[in-house]
């Protein structure tokens, strides 16, 4: 097991890096603690899976050292850094058993038979493939495939870290809540640091303590999921976190309070905005957005059944701000009033949420 | 104008592709074919297509037998889960192409890939290469070039699966919208049945080459006939559990007993299977309801809500609730289970009781 640390590290896949777009992965200082579950979230092509491929070896950095438990590994190859990886397409052997399958890793490195034997059947048992350990992979479906490759990733007890490189991409909405759920049980069992990369928020926001957040090679924040969801730092992770993301309407500020169409908005942060100038936002999840009497005059545009709530589009001039509302909420027809929550609605300056006094965001 | 499958079957070899199925889809509707991989979307799709031709039964268009008719000379689009485009075609290109099969003049060709590119926010891409597109333009060229050309039939089998999650909910948002008002039949197949939701129109459901139900989507969500189609249209699944109905009491797994509710207390005494979706059990109070308690498997805080798996005598149980509600691997959990909510369903898997 290792704390991971990536120090001032940078990665461009040009010979002779000039201007900023050169870098795939801008400059970055990161921490991921021993034993964290964390998750890389962000767009195709935001840098993600360089990051994870310095981490793993498989890419040296331009600039900048990583280091594993203090040491420096930077020119240590993947097979030195002792990493264990799962992949978005099960990497098995079809004409071997489930057994052998999982027994491999382990066999490689000279473990003794009689300690193969018991890993295999402790992470065949945690998996629930211990009923098919004699039967061939080949026979097996998708998911019972990709679940023996997250064995094979999670079989051996001596690797730095497990890394999951979109792992459940290919699986059923089912079975993706079933393997989503167990490997986070696996987590809680063998405390192992693990980095989970995915666009999928869902996937990352129920399986990691730390997610970080990236957008065209840079981080743009690392927090818990609650974190990312009530304090979006960025109006891009307000954006790609939620479903529908968070609204985000042009507004100015008068005597710290936010005005939107000329509505006066209580925020969290209005009151701080120090005034340079720059283009000013407002944040509010639609989850924090509610009819009201008074407020911002809406038109309602769309109402979709989700199940469990419905997503309400309104219109205010060329403005929407979309809202969730319960199953069993009443949903007025035609025209309405909305109201944001003060605590859950932030002022956002050229992009980044403005800062309370004492660096507070 | 409709499309009719009349008890269709597929077999291949000894296996069966689809049961014998009837369906009727009318032009100017949105259809959802949902269920998981293998169920046989992709297979009805074939059979609607021409691409495959029925083992027995019969596939009727706009009043006309069209078993033996070969998909050129039907006027079908597909769009697939790959993104499939000329390489070495423009895009306007690509847009253009089955109006030039079809011999269109070239002014009517450039009005029409230029009022589609447009819809699909593709205008500035028209002299590109698709290799120089993300794949949600990608995706959208594909899409492009099966509404140029005014098809009866529209198919899209499961289009937004290789896209990244927000690109998904984006196009998911604008695809109702590109078809609405249109002459034609939309199909779209998926696994996700909150697409299915969120699309509205129609919605089949299938399970193991069977469609289990057809209807408004809505309906078939809040009504599903059987134990199957509430199982298909679940996402997180829906808790199920054996229970005793005995007069005003209902006894989960022989063990837990509740309030039978206002559902529960129309049916006869006996033996059911209970089915309520995991945001009914909540670990506020809501409706009309009871408490059980269950030891914590996992619980999942994603920001905005907080899943809870947990055991409820043997059963694996869901709870999804709105907002943070941390709970402790190990501990006992006390949930409200929002009984007026669940629906039961007898032995062959008809719903007795339950649905709004």
């Amino acid at each position: 097991m290792a704390a991971i640390t990536l120090k001032d590290v940078r990665h461009s896949y040009v010979a002779n890096p000039v201007v900023d777009e050169d870098w795939a992965l801008k400059r970055l200082t990161l921490e991921l603690a021993d034993g964290g579950a964390y998750a890389l979230l962000g767009p195709s092509g935001c840098g993600k899976t360089t990051l994870l491929n310095l981490i793993s070896g498989l890419l040296r950095p331009t600039e900048g050292t990583i280091l594993f438990d203090g040491l420096d590994v930077t020119d240590a190859t993947p097979e030195a850094r002792n990493i264990a990886q799962v992949f978005q397409f099960p990497v098995i052997y079809d004409t071997m058993t489930v057994y052998d399958n999982l027994a491999f890793p382990l066999r490689n490195r000279g473990v003794t038979a009689a300690d193969v034997d018991r890993r295999v059947r402790e992470i065949a048992e945690m998996l629930e493939l211990d009923d098919m350990l004699r039967r061939r992979a080949a026979g097996l479906t998708a998911d019972g495939k990709q679940k023996i490759s997250l064995g094979r990733g999670l079989v051996r007890s001596d690797v730095n870290v497990i890394m999951f490189d979109e792992p459940l991409t290919v699986i059923d909405p089912h079975l993706k809540w079933v393997l989503r759920s167990k490997l986070k049980e696996l987590h809680h069992r063998i405390r192992r640091t693990m980095i989970y990369v995915t666009h999928d928020q869902t996937e990352a926001l129920t399986f990691a303590d730390q997610v970080v957040v990236m957008n065209a090679g840079e981080i743009v924040q690392i927090g818990t999921p609650v974190d990312l969801f009530e304090r979006p730092h960025h109006t891009f992770v307000g954006h790609f976190i939620g479903s529908p993301g968070m609204n985000v309407i042009p507004c100015e500020i008068e005597e710290g309070e936010a005005i939107v169409a000329g509505h006066r908005i209580a925020t969290a942060n209005a009151a701080a905005w120090r005034g340079n100038g720059k283009a000013l936002e407002l944040g509010v999840r639609p989850e924090f957005v509610t009819f009201t009497d008074t407020g911002i005059p809406v038109d309602i545009v769309k109402v979709a059944d989700a199940g469990r709530h419905r997503i309400v589009e309104t219109r205010h001039g060329a403005m929407t701000i979309k809202m969730l509302v319960n199953e069993d909420d009443d949903i007025p027809s035609g025209k309405a009033h909305v109201a944001f929550d003060p605590s859950h609605t932030q002022v956002y300056e050229d992009g980044w949420v403005v800062e309370n006094e004492a660096g507070s965001r | 104008m409709s499309l009719e499958l009349r008890n269709v079957t597929k077999r291949v070899g000894a296996d069966v592709h689809i049961h014998e199925t009837s369906l009727v889809f009318e032009t100017g509707t949105f259809n959802t074919l949902l269920g998981p991989t293998l169920a046989g979307k992709t297979t009805l799709m074939q059979l609607m297509a021409g691409l495959e031709r029925p083992t027995s039964g019969e596939v009727w268009f706009a009043g006309r037998n069209v078993n033996g008719v070969p998909v050129q000379k039907r006027n079908v689009a597909m769009v697939y889960q790959q993104f499939i485009n000329y390489p070495n075609l423009t895009v306007f290109e690509n847009i253009a192409s089955p109006l030039r099969v079809a011999g269109v003049a070239q002014r009517e060709i450039e009005q029409r890939v230029h009022d589609t590119a447009e819809l699909l926010r593709l205008t500035p891409m028209l002299q590109r290469a698709p290799s120089e597109l993300s794949g949600g333009q990608q995706q959208r060229t594909a899409i492009a070039r099966a509404l140029v050309k005014d098809s009866d039939l529209i198919l899209l089998d499961e289009p937004l699966a290789n896209l990244d999650y927000k690109l998904r909910e984006e196009l998911r948002d604008e695809l109702p919208k590109l078809f609405e008002g249109g002459e034609r039949i939309v199909v779209y197949a998926t696994t996700e049945p909150t697409e299915a939701l969120l699309f509205g129109g129609r919605t089949a459901t299938l399970s193991e080459g069977r469609v289990t139900q057809f209807g408004p989507t809505s309906e078939v969500y809040r009504q599903p006939a059987d134990l199957e189609t509430a199982q298909v249209f679940s996402d997180p699944p829906i808790n199920t559990a054996p229970v005793t109905k005995l007069g005003s009491e209902i006894l989960i797994g022989g063990k837990i007993k509740l309030p039978a509710g206002n559902t529960a207390a129309r049916i006869a005494d006996g033996e059911y299977t209970i089915g309520i979706r995991p945001h009914h059990v909540t670990p506020q109070a809501g409706g009309n309801g009871a408490t059980v308690e269950g030891r914590v498997l996992i619980a999942e805080l994603s920001g905005s809500e907080s899943v809870v798996h947990f055991d409820l005598n043997g059963y694996t149980w869901v709870s999804q609730s709105q907002g943070v509600h941390p709970f402790e691997i190990g501990e006992t959990a006390r949930l409200h289970v929002d009984i007026d909510r669940s629906f039961f369903f007898a032995a062959d898997g008809r719903l007795i009781a339950g649905g709004e």
